[in-house]
């Protein structure tokens, strides 16, 4: 009991931290609201569905770059995919900087894609970590634990 | 939106608009997407919003998908952008093969694309993230689809006249009291509907559903090609057009089935002969008659084929939807015409083989009796030379003879258009590249059918007749409900017409009336019409004779131009929706309604009939109509196969066309025409 409440403590805060770096934002929130019982993880199975599949595009983009010259309109295109799969599940700074990728390749500046897919990559990484600790701290937890929505 | 009962049954009038009450729970929908992360979210968004979700992430499987179970959707959501299938491609096909709403979604939110998906046929774009607030109503979009189905349904059923309010009559058009009827119940219906769609409506009226006539349609590829295909936008092509009580709303569904009409010219292949189908690429004359669109119509002044000025014409006659001022755009119509003709007739030639070996001359008339096209490509060249010679339109009033045959031809080529139309404005209707619909008017078709509107306007009487008759032919299609899109070019009002309809006496009076004076443009216009009826309305072929019967009268007096006035497009609307309303139509007053009200869209086997028959009736106009075709509703069967054998039929059209070709060459008196082989 009093474990759960302290699990479901540092679960909220994790969540809120995650919030307050800017890492996640509302669309995160959304897919909360869709969970239900019938869904008890939907999050984390969403989350899940999209770590494997942008893996795939990240090393997509990533072979993409070393070829020289880069084509840009293909870049462009994996980028669009993954923005798309980052934006489903709220991942905010990815999103951004997927976005920011874009305008690099749409301006055929090469160097610019390089550096953003660098800080993407990262923070990407970074997110991940966190939401796979945040799901294994709530299934210690408990169900429903990813109730507590900032408001 | 506030459906007849909230979310109950849909009461619209008829009962072939029924929802559960537990609607739209359980709505079945398609949501096709590459990304399994959106696919799963979304699948749980709409099962949240307790509709039936069926996923899927690739394109091609969707369609299997919807192929084998073609009634097991209500709706499809799919991504712009997938690996295997272009989002849009699948929005077309599935418009095309199933007509079901398709609703776009994509992160990217630059307009030009989603400009692309309404003018592919979306019925919505979603811009992701989805929320699953759009997604909780999108079953408004099924509902829009069922009811405006059945609207035209009821519009070609006979004129409630119950329903009906005088419409403001400032259209000339389409407001005419004939065709209040169509309105009328479609408004009723609509009036739920309306109120969304009213939203940024220009208009203060409850939309009616408008009728895309033949002029109206030419005036709106006016104003599209004015504009630029690529900037038209409804707006502007509002302004444009300038018709009073014509929404935004109704030109932005309308620009849609234009588009998608065109782009599927453009797909397909433009040696493919399709005669009718102008397709720029090839010689604009020729395939003018399908695809005259504004594109066309440009095509052909650059090629000389049309000069420059019979384009202006035709667009200012578009444009101009003057109210009928005798002899004023006539003569600008005959030039076109015969420029049109002559380019048929060329392509004709040429596209004879190829119409023969492909169904391609189906994919732009789907419904439109292709037939028609060949023939009446044949006839408008005829007619262009008859019609050079007797500027029938403009002044021929009391030249049967000529005009018939031009009008006969332009009747024939309404028709086509008209279903095509009906296609394209139905949007429910089955799709028919309701762009198909346009070409044909535009081309030579437009050429015509400017003459006939034209001339319906000014002279009415010599269109008229001609279109009667052909409606009376229609008539017999109607029985034949392949999927003529009705909707594409309901004549719009004319009220003349109906008046020039009454001189439509299908079946037995029919051939008097086309030799005599075929006046009829107006008559031209109900053959599409009809053909969309008679989609729908199988049963509807005796609104056709109704129609007749009004043509009858008018055609034998110059006063059919002044009746036939609004158009014959009004004729047809007014028969369309007569008739759709009710098989039973057999007002002969009403005629104009039967019969040409089929523009919207049901009637899509029976265009293609009454093409056939209108070919028969144009190369007989001369001769008596061929009694037999004229009262062949029975034969319609044989005809278009209730499958809607229009490639039979165009094949069979075209090599008779082949071989009348030549004797065609003698004006009116088609003569040589073989039409009367239409296959049956």
């Amino acid at each position: 009991m009093e474990r759960n409440q302290q699990l479901r403590r540092q679960l909220a805060s994790m969540r809120q931290s995650l919030f307050d770096q800017g890492h996640l934002d509302e669309q995160f929130i959304l897919l909360e609201e869709l969970q239900d019982d019938a869904n008890p993880n939907f999050v984390e199975e969403v989350v899940t569905l999209h770590y494997r599949d942008s893996a795939r595009l990240i090393t997509t983009i990533e072979r993409a770059l070393e070829k020289s010259p880069l084509d840009f309109n293909k870049l462009d295109g994996y980028m669009h995919q993954f923005k798309g799969s980052s934006t489903s599940i709220g991942a905010k700074k990815v999103k951004a900087e997927s976005t920011q990728f874009r305008e690099y390749c749409e301006a055929g500046n090469g160097e610019g894609c390089l550096k953003t897919f660098q800080l993407l990559k990262r923070d990407y990484a970074t997110l991940r970590r966190k939401l796979e600790a945040y799901f294994q701290l709530a299934r210690q937890a408990g169900p429903n634990e990813i109730a507590c929505r900032p408001k | 939106m506030n459906l007849n009962n909230d979310k109950g049954s849909m009461s619209t009038a008829s009962s072939s608009v029924t929802v559960s009450d537990q609607f739209p729970a359980g709505l079945r929908v398609l949501v096709v997407d590459d990304d399994p992360t959106c696919l799963r979210i979304l699948e749980k968004m709409l099962g949240t919003c307790l509709y039936e979700v069926t996923k899927c992430n690739r394109a091609e499987i969707a369609l299997d998908m919807l192929r084998t179970n073609k009634n097991g959707y209500d709706i499809v959501i799919s991504d712009v952008h997938m690996p295997d299938m272009d989002g849009f491609k699948l929005l077309e096909q599935v418009g095309l093969e199933m007509d079901l709403p398709v609703i776009m979604m994509s992160a990217d939110d630059s307009k030009q694309v989603v400009m692309k998906g309404v003018t592919h046929g979306a019925c919505d774009y979603l811009i992701k993230p989805v929320r699953i607030e759009a997604l909780k109503n999108i079953w408004q979009h099924v509902v829009r689809k069922r009811k405006n189905e059945w609207k035209d349904l009821e519009q070609s059923g006979s004129v409630e006249e119950g329903d009906r309010q005088p419409k403001p009559s400032e259209e000339a058009d389409y407001s005419s009291s004939a065709n209040e009827g169509n309105w009328r119940t479609s408004k009723r219906r609509k009036d739920e509907e309306e109120e969304i769609e009213e939203r940024d409506d220009t208009s203060t009226l409850k939309k009616p559903r408008v009728v895309w006539s033949v002029e109206l349609h030419q005036q709106f590829v006016s104003a599209v090609n004015q504009l630029g295909i690529d900037k038209a936008v409804p707006k502007k092509i509002l302004e444009l057009m300038n018709v009073p009580g014509l929404t935004r709303e109704n030109v932005a569904s309308h620009l849609q089935k234009y588009r998608l009409y065109l782009r599927r010219l453009s797909g397909v292949s433009p040696h493919q002969g399709n005669s009718f189908i102008s397709s720029h690429s090839q010689e604009p004359p020729y395939g003018s008659l399908s695809s005259l669109s504004g594109l066309d119509f440009q095509t052909l002044a650059a090629t000389g084929q049309i000069p420059a000025q019979s384009l202006a014409t035709l667009q200012a006659a578009g444009l101009a939807r003057s109210a009928a001022k005798p002899g004023l755009p006539m003569p600008l119509v005959d030039q076109r015409n015969i420029f049109s003709f002559d380019n048929q007739k060329l392509r004709f030639g040429e596209g004879q083989p190829q119409h023969m070996s492909s169904g391609k001359q189906m994919n732009l008339l789907h419904g439109i009796p292709t037939t028609m096209d060949s023939k009446q490509l044949v006839n408008l060249h005829h007619s262009a030379q008859s019609l050079g010679s007797l500027n029938m339109q403009a002044s021929a009033h009391g030249n049967p003879s000529g005009q018939s045959s031009p009008l006969l031809m332009q009747m024939a080529q309404p028709q086509s258009r008209g279903q095509i139309l009906t296609e394209t404005s139905g949007g429910q209707v089955p799709r028919l590249p309701t762009s198909v619909g346009h070409p044909i008017l535009s081309n030579g078709a437009a050429g015509a059918m400017l003459a006939i509107n034209g001339i319906g306007e000014n002279s009415r009487g010599t269109g008229y007749n001609s279109v009667s008759q052909t409606s009376s032919v229609l008539n017999f299609p109607l029985n034949h409900s392949a999927e003529l899109p009705g909707n594409s070019f309901p004549l719009g009002s004319t009220p003349g017409i109906s008046a020039g309809m009454s001189t439509l006496t299908t079946k037995g009076g029919f051939q008097e009336e086309i030799n005599s004076d075929i006046k009829g443009s107006g008559g031209f216009m109900p053959s599409y019409d009809i053909f969309n009826d008679l989609q729908q309305h199988k049963p509807h072929n005796w609104e056709l004779q109704n129609v007749g019967f009004a043509f009858d009268a008018s055609q034998h007096s110059n006063s059919l131009q002044a009746s036939v006035d609004v158009t014959p497009s009004v004729l047809v609307n007014q028969g369309y929706s007569s008739s759709q309303r009710n098989v039973q139509n057999s007002n002969v007053s009403a005629m104009g309604k039967p019969i040409f009200s089929v523009g919207e869209g049901s009637e899509h086997g029976i265009a293609l009939n009454v093409g056939q028959h209108l070919n028969s009736l144009l190369v007989d106009n001369s001769t008596r109509v061929k009694s037999e075709r004229v009262t062949d509703t029975s034969c319609q069967p044989t005809l278009l196969p209730q499958h809607f054998g229009q490639e039979d039929l165009m094949s069979a059209i075209l090599k008779q066309q082949q071989d009348g070709l030549g004797p065609a060459e003698n004006d009116f008196e088609f003569d040589g025409y073989s039409l009367d082989n239409i296959p049956v």
